[in-house]
This record gives C-alpha cells, sequence and structure tokens, in this order.
C-alpha cells in the first residue's frame, strides 16, 4: 500500500486555461515545498487538496491519502489538516474548546480534557485551556493552532504560508515545533511559500511553479 | 467536473425566500388591478368596466389628494436627504457625528406612529411648545385656533416624515461611507485645498450616493403613501391619496372597494412617475455636479452649512426624543390644564383603566412579530448559507428584488391582498398578516444580516470543515455564534419593523387583528390624549426592547470573549 499522499496527474485550470499540473507523492515525514510567484496557483492546489476549490477552477487527476482515494470526499472527511498565515481561532471558544473542536468524539468528559491539557503542556502553553484565544500573543496563537489540526488526527498536513505572520525568531521557533511534531507522526506534508528560508528549513524537496497565469 | 461536495446545496432556499417575499405582491397587485377594472365577484362586480375608474375621476377631493401625495413625498425625501447629506459632509468622523451614530438604533427603531404622535403633542396648539411659551411669551390662556396640526398644506406631516427618515437614511449613508473608503477620499480633497464640505461632496457623495439609491427610493415611496402618519398629522379634507383610499376600503359599502382599487392604481403610477422624475433629477445634479467640480471653486460658507447640517439633525433627534416624553408624560398624568407646563398630579390610572386591552394587543402584537422575525431569519440565514455552498453571490438583481417590496406602495397591493382573501372566502385574521409582515421584514432581516455574514473569513469554515465538522455543524457551531450579535440585531430590527406596521396589519387583518400599533392610530381621531400617550409609548417600548436584548446579550454570553465584545 502506497503510504502518504499521492497527487496522481492532478492538473487545475480556470476558465479553461491550465494553472498548473502536478504528479507527486509525498512520503509520510517528508515535507515538500512549493514556491512561485503570486498568481501561480499555489493556494488554489491546497484548496483543491481540502476539497474547498473555489467556483471557477476546475480540476482533473485524483488524490490518494494512504492508498485511499479521497478525491471526492468532503472536505470534513479527508483528514487532511491545515495551518493557515492567521491562526483562525474560534474566537467565541476558550482555548480548550478550540481544540475540543477538532479532537474526535469519543471517551469521557475527564479524559478529553486530561488530553487536552497534555496536549497544551508539550507545546509549553500549560493552564491555558480557559484562557480566551484573544488574549494570547502571536506565537502562542500559533501553537494552539498546530495542536488544534494535530488533535483533530490529520494523515497529511498543508501549511499556507503558515509562517508568514511571525517575527523573524518566533518564526524559526515555529517553525521547527511543526515539522518536529510532523516528522514524528509520519505525516506527509506540503508547504507553501514565499520564504526561501522556510524552503531551507523544510530541507525537503523543492518544487517551483512557472506562475504565466496571471494573478486570480 | 469534479464536485466534491454533492451534498445539500439549498438552492431551494433563495427561491423560496423570493416566493415568500414577492408573492403577496404580486398576487395584491393583482388583486387591486382586477377590481380597479370593475372585476370583483364579492361585491357583484363583473368587470371589465372602466366604471371604477370614473367614480375616482368624479371625487371633487382628488386634484388636491394626488397634490398633497407628491409634495409631501418629495419634500421629505429632498429634506432628509438634504440634512443626512449636510451632516455627512460636514461632521462625518467627528465626535459629534460618532455619538449621533452611537444614538441611532432607537430612534431607527421607533414606530412612524409614535413619532407622529410625539410630534403632535408637541407642535399642536395645546401642545408643549405652546404650553411653555404661554402666556408669558404668546398670551395665550387657551390653546389658540391655529390649524398646525393636520394643516392642509401637509407641512405636519413632512416634518413627522423626515424626523422619521433622518435616521434611516443615515444609517444607509454610514454602511456606505464604511464601504467606499469616504475619509481617505475626503484627506485628498482637504490636501488639495478643498474646504469640508465641498470636498466630501465633490470627493465622496458621488462614491455614497450609487449605494444609497435604492433607500432613498424606499423613503420616497414611503412618504409619497404613507397612512398611519397621515392619519395623525396629515391634512383631512381631503387627506392624500392613501389615506381616502383606506377610507374606500374601509366602507360597508361594498362597491366602494372597487373605487379604492382604481385609487391604489393611480397612487402606483404616481409613485412610478415621481420616482422616474427623481431618477431624471439625479441626472440633471450629477451634470451640474460635474461642472460644479470642473470650475474648480472651494466651497463657500463651510461653517454655515456645518451648522446647518448638525443644527437639523439635531433638531429631528430632539423632537423625537421630547415628542416620545411627551408620551410619556401624559401617559401618567392626572389633570393638565392649558397653559400649564407640566400635569398637576401624577396617575397611574390611565395605565390602569387600559391595561388589559393593553396587554392583549402587545400579546398580539408580539406574537405576529415573533412568527414573522422568526421565518425571515430562517430563510435568511439558509440564503446565505446557500450563498456560501455555491459560493455565488447576489448580485444587483437580487439587491433590486430585495428591495422591490419597500419600494412598491403598501397601499397598492394590500388592498388586493384583502380583496384576494375575500373572494376567496378565507378568513382575514393572524396568519395572512404574519404573511404579509414577512415582506417587509424580510428585505430588511437579509439587509441586516447580509453584510456582517459576508465579512466573515471564509478560512474560519475551510479550517473548520478541516477539523472535521460537517457544513452543519460548521453553521451551528461556528458561524451562528460567532455572528450572534448581528444576528440578534437583525432579528431586533425585524420586531421593531412589524410592531411598526399598521397597513398590513389592518388590511390582512381585517380589522381583527389588533395590535399596539392598530390601537394606537385608531386612537388618534378620539382626542383621547392619555390612551394615545399609553398606546404610543408600549408600542414605542415594542420595539425598542429587542434592541437592547439584542445589545445586552451578546456582552453577558461572550463576556470572557475579547473579540467578539467589542
Amino acid at each position: 500500500m502506497a503510504e502518504g499522499l499521492e497527487l496522481r496527474q492532478v492538473r487545475i485550470a480556470r476558465g479553461g486555461r491550465d494553472l498548473l499540473a502536478l504528479d507527486r507523492r509525498i512520503a509520510p515525514g517528508e515535507v515538500v515545498t512549493l514556491m512561485g510567484p503570486s498568481g501561480a496557483g499555489k493556494s488554489t492546489l491546497l484548496a483543491y487538496l481540502t476539497g474547498t476549490l473555489p467556483p471557477g477552477f476546475t480540476a482533473t487527476g485524483s488524490v490518494r491519502l494512504d492508498g485511499t482515494d479521497i478525491t471526492r470526499l468532503p472536505p470534513e472527511s479527508r483528514r487532511i489538516g491545515i495551518l493557515f498565515q492567521d491562526d483562525l481561532l474560534f474566537p467565541h471558544l476558550s482555548v480548550g474548546g478550540n481544540l475540543a473542536f477538532g479532537l474526535p468524539p469519543g471517551g469521557s468528559r475527564a479524559d478529553r480534557r486530561a488530553r487536552i491539557a497534555a496536549a497544551l503542556a508539550e507545546v509549553g502553553l500549560d493552564g491555558f485551556a480557559d484562557r480566551d484565544p484573544s488574549t494570547l500573543s502571536g506565537g502562542q496563537k500559533a501553537r494552539v493552532a498546530l495542536v488544534r489540526m494535530l488533535l483533530s488526527g490529520p494523515r497529511a498536513l498543508l501549511l499556507d504560508e503558515a509562517f508568514s505572520g511571525l517575527d523573524a525568531a518566533r518564526r524559526a521557533r515555529i517553525r521547527d515545533l511543526v515539522f518536529d511534531h510532523a516528522r514524528r507522526r509520519g505525516l506527509p506534508v506540503l508547504m507553501v511559500t514565499h520564504d526561501a528560508g522556510d524552503a531551507a528549513a523544510a530541507g525537503g524537496d523543492v518544487i517551483v511553479l512557472a506562475g504565466d497565469a496571471p494573478d486570480p | 467536473m469534479d464536485d466534491p461536495n454533492p451534498r445539500p446545496r439549498l438552492a431551494f432556499a433563495p427561491r423560496l425566500t423570493l416566493l415568500v417575499m414577492l408573492g403577496p405582491v404580486a398576487a395584491g397587485l393583482w388583486g387591486t388591478l382586477l377590481p380597479a377594472f370593475g372585476h370583483l365577484p364579492a361585491a357583484g362586480a363583473w368587470g371589465p368596466s372602466l366604471g371604477p375608474l370614473r367614480m375616482l375621476f368624479a371625487w371633487p377631493g382628488l386634484g388636491a389628494a394626488v397634490r398633497l401625495s407628491l409634495t409631501t413625498g418629495l419634500l421629505a425625501t429632498l429634506l432628509s436627504l438634504a440634512i443626512v447629506t449636510l451632516l455627512a459632509a460636514g461632521w462625518a468622523g467627528t465626535r459629534p457625528f460618532r455619538l449621533l451614530e452611537r444614538a441611532l438604533a432607537p430612534f431607527l427603531s421607533v414606530p412612524h406612529a409614535a413619532v407622529a404622535f410625539g410630534l403632535a403633542f408637541l407642535i399642536a396648539p395645546s401642545g408643549w411648545l405652546a404650553r411653555l411659551a404661554s402666556p408669558w411669551l404668546t398670551g395665550w390662556s387657551k390653546p389658540p385656533d391655529l390649524l398646525i396640526l393636520n394643516d392642509p398644506a401637509g407641512l405636519a406631516l413632512t416634518a413627522g416624515l423626515v424626523a422619521k427618515e433622518v435616521p434611516f437614511l443615515l444609517l444607509m449613508t454610514l454602511v456606505a461611507l464604511g464601504q467606499s473608503d469616504g475619509t481617505r477620499g475626503l484627506r485628498v480633497a482637504q490636501a488639495l485645498g478643498h474646504g469640508r464640505v465641498s470636498g466630501w461632496l465633490k470627493a465622496v457623495f458621488p462614491r455614497v450616493y450609487p449605494q444609497i439609491r435604492l433607500p432613498v427610493y424606499v423613503v420616497l415611496a414611503y412618504s409619497m403613501t404613507v397612512v398611519d402618519a397621515a392619519l395623525i398629522l396629515g391634512p383631512t379634507t381631503p387627506p392624500p391619496l392613501a389615506v381616502q383610499v383606506l377610507t374606500w376600503m374601509d366602507d360597508p359599502d361594498l362597491t366602494r372597494r372597487l373605487t379604492a382599487a382604481a385609487g391604489a392604481v393611480l397612487q402606483t403610477l404616481l409613485v412610478a412617475g415621481a420616482l422616474l422624475l427623481w431618477r431624471g433629477a439625479e441626472m440633471a445634479v450629477a451634470a451640474l455636479g460635474r461642472r460644479w467640480i470642473e470650475a474648480g471653486g472651494r466651497g463657500r460658507a463651510e461653517p454655515v452649512l456645518r451648522a446647518l447640517g448638525l443644527a437639523a439633525a439635531g433638531l429631528c433627534a430632539a423632537a423625537v426624543t421630547a415628542g416620545l416624553a411627551g408620551l410619556a408624560v401624559w401617559s401618567v398624568a392626572g389633570f393638565w390644564g392649558f397653559p400649564d407646563a407640566l400635569p398637576q398630579g401624577i396617575t397611574a390610572e390611565t395605565w390602569m383603566r387600559l391595561g388589559p386591552g393593553l396587554g392583549r394587543a402587545a400579546a398580539t402584537t408580539a406574537l405576529v412579530a415573533l412568527a414573522a422575525t422568526g421565518i425571515a431569519l430562517l430563510l435568511a440565514v439558509l440564503c446565505l448559507e446557500a450563498e456560501d455552498r455555491t459560493a455565488r453571490r447576489m448580485g444587483p438583481r437580487g439587491l433590486w428584488l430585495l428591495y422591490l417590496p419597500l419600494i412598491v406602495p403598501q397601499v397598492a397591493f394590500l388592498p388586493g391582498v384583502q380583496m384576494l382573501l375575500l373572494d376567496l372566502g378565507a378568513h382575514a385574521g393572524p396568519v395572512p398578516v404574519v404573511a404579509v409582515h414577512l415582506v417587509f421584514v424580510l428585505p430588511y432581516v437579509f439587509l441586516s444580516l447580509g453584510g456582517p455574514w459576508r465579512a466573515l473569513d471564509p478560512r474560519i469554515g475551510r479550517v473548520a470543515a478541516a477539523l472535521g465538522a460537517g457544513r452543519w455543524r460548521v453553521l451551528w457551531a461556528v458561524r451562528l455564534p460567532m455572528l450572534l450579535r448581528p444576528v440578534l440585531t437583525a432579528a431586533a430590527v425585524g420586531l421593531a419593523v412589524s410592531v411598526g406596521q399598521y397597513l398590513p396589519t389592518l388590511l390582512a387583518g381585517g380589522g381583527r387583528v389588533v395590535t399596539l400599533t392598530t390601537e394606537a392610530v385608531a386612537l388618534a381621531s378620539g382626542g383621547d390624549r392619555r390612551a394615545i400617550g399609553a398606546y404610543g409609548l408600549a408600542q414605542t417600548a415594542a420595539a425598542l426592547l429587542p434592541f437592547a436584548v439584542a445589545t445586552l446579550l451578546p456582552a453577558l454570553l461572550w463576556r470572557n470573549r475579547r473579540t467578539l465584545n467589542g
């Protein structure tokens, strides 16, 4: 069985014009970096993978995750986690509530709370479960967003300029944290970035898209 | 093409909403048109015939009634727009403007009838203003014999309409300003050497007006055809055309309804003509404005214009506030002789006397308002959710359809609704009342909720889905809680709109659905000021209470969530 995230003959077009084509397997624990100018379709590809391709775009090909064809699955059944530049924490829920949102159902209340507390402690946020997300610093929010995504049990990870909103010092720390967790869990990672430092830190293959298409 | 989401797209929601919103309008227009040409089987009339039109034109008051509809409508709209424009031009972005902005919601929700009653209590010959100035200034020891209320030129009615429409147009202008980058446009104009007012008029107004055009049309159509405020403040012999149509509808002689229908058709044509006239004036003003801009003048009399704008808007706010205070004082007044500024005693006698009737009317009002608003909110949420799922936004055509029921005069289609019910042998009652309230509640709820809903970051939904949440869970556990404040505000708007409805309640209810508003307006001809005060106040409270809840509840629920509590 082919483990990892596999993009088979994926072609994305906009209004009949080919935007990008990719055929590539990302092994568990591998980080593939996707670079290219704005409008090359990097974020569109990630949207295709999460099942939220915007209207006006068409796609052919298929996506397999750990050997299962997920091309036609709805977004919530794909088990593909994504992190954006902004933390996008739910402002109406506490930090713990945000984590519980993604934690698959099951287990006792105490058990779930313990898992959430342990996951927070793992990223240095002990005792943050009852905090209002808006009272956290940028780096803390980024860590909560990471933990929230990991607790939902994804089988692959997408990073959409995930570190662009952080200052240089935090950027390196959060980046290492994300890659470290992804490797330990054996997650295939596809990272979209403008930053050569991100690509170097990832250490994996870098795919550069041509991007002759106009800005979307 | 691959469709990764072959699941409910709620495509039915926009269609159902259009049907609910425009169905009664279309049916009512048809039901008005038939009797206007002599076809009303319930009255034993089988058309087609030109009899009703002949009867209409034989009415001696027609010329004056038509003229009143045109003059009060056009003048009220022009004045309201001028006040709002001057205010925004002179003060947008300043402290006084922000204060007015914050005080806006309560003024918006005060029903037309309450504003009209309050104004009547102020300016009547025996009203508060005359009392405050008597006898030391005027020398009056009894109310003077002046025709201030119900003046034949309809000036009192125009004033009442202006006081009520200025807050509405101001709100629409604020929304438009937020979307058109007005602050920076003004800064550029000022840097180029223009005064505040002329700079705003030249650089910002041309961007704002296209966005408030439909609301202005609503104000024009509404002011031309208003019935409740006209019954309170308007001339009586003859009244404006819309009031006369209602009088004919009320006549026990069923054949009078044919004349009413003919009058309603004429009223519709009048509104259409006035809208065309306004559109032509818009183009003329735009052409003149371009020449003014090209001439490069830097504006004159700026301080005077600024003061004028603020004073006029302040006067509207003061009139409404003082009017409501007048209603409150009258509702608890003991003996109150003429030149006295305040009653000799305070008593709960009026409230005790009216208590049971007030309670019943309040319960009916709440029931109708909650039903109409609940349905409207459900449809609006489903439509907006459908927009997200199909990723198709409502275009300009959709916006026009949304405004259509607010622009078609009430008096044009409501008589038709009543006559259709009559023809079908259906009972007028609460169900048709809720249905016609929906026609007006839905657009306001939709307009109120649409902006905040569409402004929500779409990536929030993507993140929630990536965490394993299905679409309904995203709606229920993410979108709606995050949008709690706008949802409650939209509900409050819907409730206030429903509470204020007079003609729809009266005509679709066949006079059997008694709300605070129908009861208050029915008291207008009687002259029991204490009862008017109590009902007017109760009506205002019914419209204001939901706004208080909409403000307090999110603050309470989200007291530990800074982002949602701002």
